[in-house]
């Protein structure tokens, strides 16, 4: 039976409830385990030696003391990690910046590791090791390393996307451009136009647990390697990749995750951590510190970028343009790219061109952080809108309105949309009560939109039915923050069952066919498509095995509410079979009942928000509060309302954040300044008031049910929601975030300079 | 390598262990006692994930030597639930979603603890400021606050 994905109203029985999750009681009693909280018998600590360096030429490695202290099992550096990538750019990349092999390309880059009994023996034979740097010049701000006279930071680098290859090399890797029309002449139409420059420093994903493996190799060639992760398949082929193994011999499981945000899709420590244990022939656990989590892994993009949007006097923008330069680290990697693929997506425009350029820096490698790239380009291109309406003489959000994409509308970046709720999440944000709160003196409103593509990608499903009627779903997407609660949610509503009589895991790599990771908000929306099939797959044989029991033809049973139902008058006095004395009849009706799905989930639906917020700010300090804030965003259907509201509290809460606090900030030497959290400050909770959230319901026309990603959208509007706030409270635009309070003060006086 | 003996009461039960001397509490409760609810999220005082109550004092394990535990009594997420009854603030976490993730959670469920045994009726602002020693990345703790407040009600009923 071929699964038809497209979407069909019904209405829902599970779905939309909100019942307790299944792996919640283990999470309040301490009883789950995370990354760090798994050990094997015999056991080693691994630990890592890291550049002190933002750039050098390692000359010489000397491991021999190190190896010589007792207790120490394993010590490798690059040589031990030889390249198999066989040409590919993108694995080399990966496996440089798991082990330096040349050169050390940031401060904190790996560069060496040991495995010893215990943590004390570990560290000291850090300190054993010894490295001869020749420290070369280093660029670490994305401006900088644009210029001519900037130092390379990898001379093998010619900009791509250029009409003539470049005759020099440089830290550009590639300029990527999209939009329609002719902006030039759009220009030309407008009354006003606004043009600015503006920028963004470097955060990070900030997970409260730093990455853990515990790798085990044996001496037969099969290595298991249990992982913090986001997407442990993907981690399986990298890592086999890398140690040059076959993907089927490694088994990957996946611990409980302590939070990801994109900053745990990519392998740092894991290979690393193999190599040690492959080396030592032992066990090897690897933690990362979190100064090594600051410093070696995650962090964002930093960005400059240049915004000119033109309007006509009823309030049409007739022209809309960006520049946009993100830093990726030391490697190639596609952020400007995505941010110029975003920065107009919530707008109907005639004449759009977005142009983005990629810049190696010396910092750690640029990670994926919610709605990657999309929250930078949407503070430039929403600060400028809010301008442009004010000089316009409309209401930012009436302007939003009149130029908001519709079904049919061209995107910027190429497709053209669907259904999409960019105009009703306006509309609500108009009729909310937000909007009609009084503010106080000091204190400015502020709103602004975002748009995420999200993603759907390879999926598979296991969905079994033991001989007592409880259903087991075995899935691959990780669950970062509820998936099992909302996938149980789905078989259940496919069965017909209850929800109690269901249990949701997370399979490991050798249990089940591969997954993409869970990133691009796919977890649900991929992972309930496929739940949907494998559950109705199950439905087919459990009619089978009815029509069976009742000996009539399949066609004849139908299934209700958790039921086979024998149709038609001739069956009058058959009753119904529940799926339990179905399953309980499984040994003679053809054995175990299951159904299994494997599906690339096309379709995900894009996705818009709008929020609100409201921020004072202190003239005299620059100091600012979160008042009130307001998040309103499309979800196509709310599997797990709760869960959906969490969602959007929490990208507001790590927008708040980038926008007012978080920022890397690098000394001269190149070294990170604040690689903890007392100085790199997340929000806490005396930080932010309670966050509003409207969850509207949009279908998705290619789901079964309508769903949509809805993980990352909600980080996107935030810095511009912000700093439209912290401009209307300050009198003064806001063009660098994140808007500190020496920030705000020092624009604070400029304007009152003059 | 010698260690220094310490006993200790944990969650009620008498417990004995050998440590090294510059080696945290939490280190020996994960690591030594396999009471791996607290976590390790920064080592340096910072997140809270680590928290237990030393002699009805909310401390970070990471900051405090599992030799200073000698003759004190320790409370960590492991012991709040008698049984299978959980504790108010357990349930209520989970009926308001108080958790993504679930890192931070065992650091906030014992400080929201120490909070409500010190202020069982607390207001908005003071579980705001009751629990700014936790972080947590994934909630916006809306509704951490709200599973708190949801708590101290049921708990003032009780």
């Amino acid at each position: 039976m071929n699964f038809d994905p497209r979407y069909s109203g019904r209405n829902f029985t599970s779905v939309g409830t909100r019942p307790i999750r299944p792996d919640g009681v283990d999470k309040v009693t301490g009883r789950a385990r995370y990354g760090a909280d798994f050990n094997m018998a015999g056991q080693l600590v691994g630990r890592v030696l890291r550049s002190p360096h933002a750039h050098a030429l390692i000359k010489k490695i000397d491991t021999s003391k190190a190896e010589k202290l007792a207790g120490v099992k394993a010590v490798i550096t690059a040589k031990d990690l030889p390249d198999l990538t066989n040409g590919d750019a993108a694995m080399y990349d990966i496996l440089d910046n798991c082990m330096a092999r040349t050169k050390a390309l940031y401060d904190g880059h790996a560069v060496a590791a040991v495995a010893a009994v215990d943590a004390r023996t570990a560290r000291q034979a850090l300190k054993l090791i010894e490295i001869d740097y020749e420290v070369l010049p280093h660029v670490t701000d994305v401006d900088e390393a644009m210029q001519h006279h900037a130092p390379l930071i990898n001379d093998a680098i010619f900009t791509e996307g250029l009409e003539e290859k470049p005759v020099k090399p440089s830290n550009v890797t590639k300029r990527s451009q999209f939009g329609h029309g002719d902006v030039h002449q759009g220009f030309g139409h407008a009354d006003f136009v606004v043009e600015r420059s503006f920028k963004t420093e470097q955060t990070h994903q900030g997970y409260i647990e730093p990455h853990a493996c515990v790798a085990s190799v044996s001496s037969d060639g099969t290595a298991d390697l249990w992982v913090c992760t986001q997407g442990h398949f993907v981690y399986r082929q990298h890592c086999a990749q890398l140690l040059g193994m076959e993907a089927s011999k490694l088994r990957v499981t996946s611990s409980e995750i302590g939070g990801g945000f994109g900053g745990k899709t990519h392998v740092w420590a894991e290979p690393v951590a193999l190599a040690l244990s492959r080396k030592a022939g032992r066990p090897v656990k690897l933690v990362m510190t979190r100064d090594e989590v600051f410093r070696a892994s995650g962090p964002t993009s930093a960005t400059s970028i240049d915004i000119k949007i033109g309007a006509s006097k009823d309030g049409i923008i007739t022209a809309a343009e960006a520049t946009l330069r993100y830093s990726a680290g030391p490697y190639a990697g596609s952020w400007a790219e995505i941010g110029a693929m975003t920065a107009f997506a919530c707008y109907r425009l005639e004449n759009v061109k977005t142009v983005g350029f990629e810049v190696l820096v010396n910092r750690p490698k640029t990670a994926a952080y919610r709605a990657p790239s999309a929250p930078m380009a949407a503070f430039a291109v929403e600060s400028a809108i809010d301008e442009l309406a004010k000089e316009v003489g409309i209401d930012p959000v009436e302007f939003r309105i009149k130029n908001a994409a519709q079904e049919g509308t061209k995107s910027s970046y190429g497709p053209v949309y669907g259904p999409i709720g960019i105009g009703p999440t306006l509309e609500a944000v108009k009729n909310h009560p937000h909007m009609k709160a009084p503010l106080k003196k000091n204190q400015g409103r502020g709103m602004a939109c975002g748009f995420w593509f999200n993603f759907g990608g390879q999926t598979c499903v296991d969905l079994n039915i033991g001989m007592d009627g409880s259903v087991s779903l075995a899935v691959g997407t990780v669950d970062v923050g509820g998936s099992r609660a909302s996938l149980s949610l789905v078989a259940a509503e496919e069965l017909g069952i209850d929800y109690s009589q269901l249990k949701a895991i997370v399979a490991d790599t050798s249990s089940l066919g591969y997954n993409d990771m869970t990133d691009g908000s796919r977890g649900t929306f991929s992972s309930s498509m496929a739940t949907i099939s494998a559950a109705r797959n199950a439905i087919k044989t459990l009619r089978e095995r009815a029509a069976q029991m009742w000996d009539i033809g399949v066609d004849d049973v139908v299934w209700e509410q958790g039921h086979a139902v024998a149709k038609g008058q001739k069956h009058g006095n058959l009753g119904k079979l529940s799926l339990k004395e179905i399953a309980a009849e499984s040994g003679k009706t053809g054995g175990p009942i299951a159904g299994h799905s494997e599906l690339v989930a096309d379709g995900a639906g894009v996705s818009f928000a709008t929020h609100i917020c409201d921020i004072e700010v202190d003239p005299e300090t620059g100091a600012t509060r979160v008042i009130r804030y307001t998040v309103v965003q499309d979800a196509g259907k709310a599997v797990h309302p709760t869960y959906v509201e969490g969602q959007y509290q929490g990208g507001a809460a790590q927008g708040i954040g980038w926008a007012l606090n978080e920022e890397y900030i690098y000394g001269k030497d190149g070294r990170l300044q604040n690689p903890g959290f007392l100085d790199y400050r997340i929000p806490v909770c005396s930080d932010l008031p309670m966050i509003d959230t409207q969850i509207l319901e949009i279908p998705n026309p290619n789901h079964p049910y309508g769903v949509r990603g809805v993980g990352e959208t909600s980080i996107v509007p935030p810095l511009a929601a912000i700093a439209n706030a912290v401009s209307n409270a300050a009198g003064v635009r806001m063009t660098h975030i994140p808007m500190s309070a020496p920030r705000i003060l020092a624009a604070i006086e400029a304007e009152r300079q003059g | 390598m010698a260690g220094i003996a310490v006993s200790t009461v944990i969650n009620g039960d008498a417990v004995e262990y050998l440590c090294q001397p510059d080696e945290p509490l939490l280190d020996v409760l994960r690591d030594r006692l396999g009471l791996t609810g607290a976590k390790e999220g920064c080592g340096t005082g910072d997140c809270g994930a680590c928290s237990i109550i030393l002699d009805d004092r909310l401390v970070c394990s990471c900051l405090v030597l599992g030799a200073e535990a000698e003759g004190r009594r320790i409370e960590t997420v492991e012991g709040m639930a008698q049984g299978e009854t959980l504790h108010p603030l357990q349930q209520k976490f989970l009926e308001h979603a108080a958790l993504q993730c679930g890192i931070c959670t065992p650091g906030f469920l014992i400080a929201a603890k120490d909070l409500l045994a010190k202020n069982p009726d607390p207001t908005e602002e003071e579980i705001r400021f009751g629990l700014a020693g936790n972080l947590c990345r994934c909630t916006g703790y809306d509704k951490i606050v709200r599973a708190v407040q949801d708590a101290a009600h049921v708990m003032k009923g009780a």
